[in-house]
């Protein structure tokens, strides 16, 4: 039987939409599955509900060759024999106790030998060295939210359910801690599912993405194919970002980076080393379509290009441009009949550097 | 002053402290924590001794530990006296009397503890009765001894209950309230005034104890 992850579910709350999954997924020894979608999408929902926190009212849960629910066969897991670490969206770090408290409460079966080696052992991997003694209050965002992660990888789980891990933090601690939760996940070898409305997050954290809208998984499949081909216009709306290609830092100048994509070469905004493998992430209404030959602008990409396809979408029209890689934009129609644009028309995209977002990847 | 009185009196009021502690617990917790729709039934009668008058709770224990009632009957059988106007049969009725309050302050105290790190502690493996006392316990301290204090003190100035279930008998259920009554009969006021005054400064102190127990900041204006 091949390693599977199955979930679902229905889960309805009074005077909300039900909640209803139906996904399957394969996992490999690291793999995340990315839970994407707005507030309010059911997302923490499944996520509370794999962690054996919320009861659906029907439906299957299903974690390699253990089920953990079943309503059918009436199957109920509890949290506590579902061997998982979950880190709640606050981090839920427990006042009374210090950090290696914090760390050590999920320990309880462990002689106390063991404990305290295991406890020094998480300590170390999560860079926590000299805060022992502290308590939850007295450390920083980042510091609480490596706390929290250490005392759910603690007891050697078997998947890591992490809610929003890095929406408390501000935008700089964020940035920096999303690089070190994806090395780290790789270095725990640990199956995990992160909720997460940020697409970047989803975009560097995620094997596996299911979009959600309204209670529905709308879509599953690698992050950055969603991204660039989202199954339907709600999936699409849903996610943001109409243009991810990938791409490689090739310079590095005054802040900017300049990525190639194709041979198309870009400037956007990252601090990115020189041949890291990114993704170039460009929303559809960041980018300017002009007549080609047209003078300068402040923007600081033009690139030359073939409109590929025109679709009109409600008071706007999207428009697809071959540039060495397709890229989308979004434009009135008043423009397209300035612009004269038909399929096979010359133009310039125009981008600011600050609108192409690069989001590493792996290699 | 009556030492004898004082003794049965703290000693009354010790034990049923005690046994409150023990058996209000699970009921907070049960009335916090269950998600079942008739619950507000058992609240509301575990808050009726504050509101029904001492007589006539003292009245209906009286008649339930009774010889003419099963549990009267089954007690005298086993220990070859009947409960009412017994020591024993006053803690029992002061326990009854008091649990509101300890329950309420102890269902109170939990009610604060936040959902999310009771959770947490589950997803950790830690079953609910170990997270019950690794973390909702030191977590609710503040509300816990408030329940204690405040039934040791309700216990010291019961009355009503006392004549009805304990009667008069000195050395086994005379307590301090009922000695101050009989002084005030006897027009010992002297008497009286003395050992009115214990009583009051024992309660004062004890309600200095649970202010300051579930005061937060000890700081002139509230400061951050």
């Amino acid at each position: 039987m091949a390693a599977e992850v199955t979930i679902d579910m229905t889960k309805t709350f009074s005077g909300r939409a039900p909640i209803q999954a139906h996904l399957r997924y394969e996992i490999k020894a690291s793999t995340v599955l990315i839970l994407f979608g707005p507030s309010g999408s059911g997302k923490t929902t499944i996520l509370r509900s794999v962690a054996g926190l919320e009861w659906p009212e029907e439906g299957r849960i299903q974690f390699l060759s253990r089920t953990w629910l079943d309503t059918k066969s009436g199957i109920r897991v509890s949290p506590q024999d579902r061997q998982i670490g979950y880190m709640p969206q606050d981090y839920a770090l427990f006042p009374t106790y210090s950090v290696a408290g914090n760390i050590a409460y999920g320990l309880g079966a462990l002689a106390s030998e063991d404990r305290n080696k295991r406890v020094a052992e998480v300590v170390e991997l999560f860079q926590l060295q000299g805060l022992e003694a502290a308590k939850p209050r007295e450390l920083s965002g980042g510091q609480q939210q490596r706390v929290a992660l250490a005392r759910a990888v603690a007891p050697r789980p078997q998947l890591l359910l992490l809610d929003e891990p890095l929406s408390a933090l501000d935008a700089p601690t964020r940035l920096q801690l999303r690089g070190e939760l994806r090395s780290l996940l790789k270095q725990l070898a640990l199956p995990s599912i992160i909720v997460t409305h940020d697409w970047s997050e989803a975009l560097t954290l995620g094997d596996v993405m299911a979009v959600m809208g309204r209670g529905l998984v709308h879509q599953v499949g690698k992050p950055h194919e969603v991204f660039s081909r989202p199954a339907n216009a709600e999936v699409a709306r849903i996610v943001g970002v109409e243009t991810v290609v990938q791409g490689e830092v090739i310079e590095q100048a005054d802040g900017l980076s300049t990525v190639t994509v194709n041979g198309t070469k870009l400037k956007g905004l990252s601090s990115n080393a020189i041949g890291a493998p990114v993704y170039v992430c460009i929303r559809a209404e960041d980018v300017v379509v002009e007549p080609s030959g047209s003078g300068m602008t402040s923007a600081r990409n033009h690139l030359l290009g073939r409109v590929t396809d025109i679709a009109p979408q409600g008071v706007m029209v999207q428009v697809t441009i071959d540039c060495g890689f397709l890229l989308t934009a979004t434009i009135t129609r008043g423009a397209v009949e300035d612009l004269c644009l038909v399929s096979g028309s010359s133009v310039i995209a125009a981008i600011k550097a600050g609108a192409v977002h690069l989001v590493p990847r792996s290699g | 002053m009556n030492w004898t009185a004082i003794w049965v009196t703290f000693k009354l009021a010790s034990l049923t402290s005690g046994v409150l502690l023990v058996v209000g617990l699970p009921i907070a917790y049960w009335l916090t924590f269950s998600k079942w729709r008739w619950k507000f039934i058992v609240e509301s009668v575990v808050a009726l001794p504050l509101v029904l008058p001492p007589t006539v709770l003292g009245f209906y224990i009286l008649v339930a530990i009774g010889p003419h009632s099963p549990v009267g009957r089954f007690y005298s059988d086993l220990v070859g006296h009947p409960l009412p106007f017994t020591f024993e049969g006053l803690l029992l009725a002061s326990i009854l009397y008091s649990l509101p309050f300890a329950v309420q302050p102890f269902a109170a105290a939990f009610e604060q503890v936040d959902r999310r790190l009771i959770e947490a502690s589950w997803t950790l493996g830690v079953s609910k009765v170990a997270t019950f006392f690794k973390l909702i316990v030191p977590l609710s301290m503040a509300g816990l001894v408030t329940g204690a204090v405040l039934s040791f003190a309700h216990t010291l100035g019961e009355f009503g209950v006392v004549l009805m279930v304990g009667g008069n008998i000195e050395g086994e259920t005379r307590t301090v309230s009922i000695d101050i009554y009989d002084e005030v009969q006897a027009l010992n006021y002297a008497g009286a005034a003395k050992t009115a005054l214990l009583l009051l400064a024992v309660s004062y102190g004890v309600l200095l104890l649970v202010y300051a127990m579930n005061r937060k900041v000890w700081a002139v204006w509230p400061q951050k």
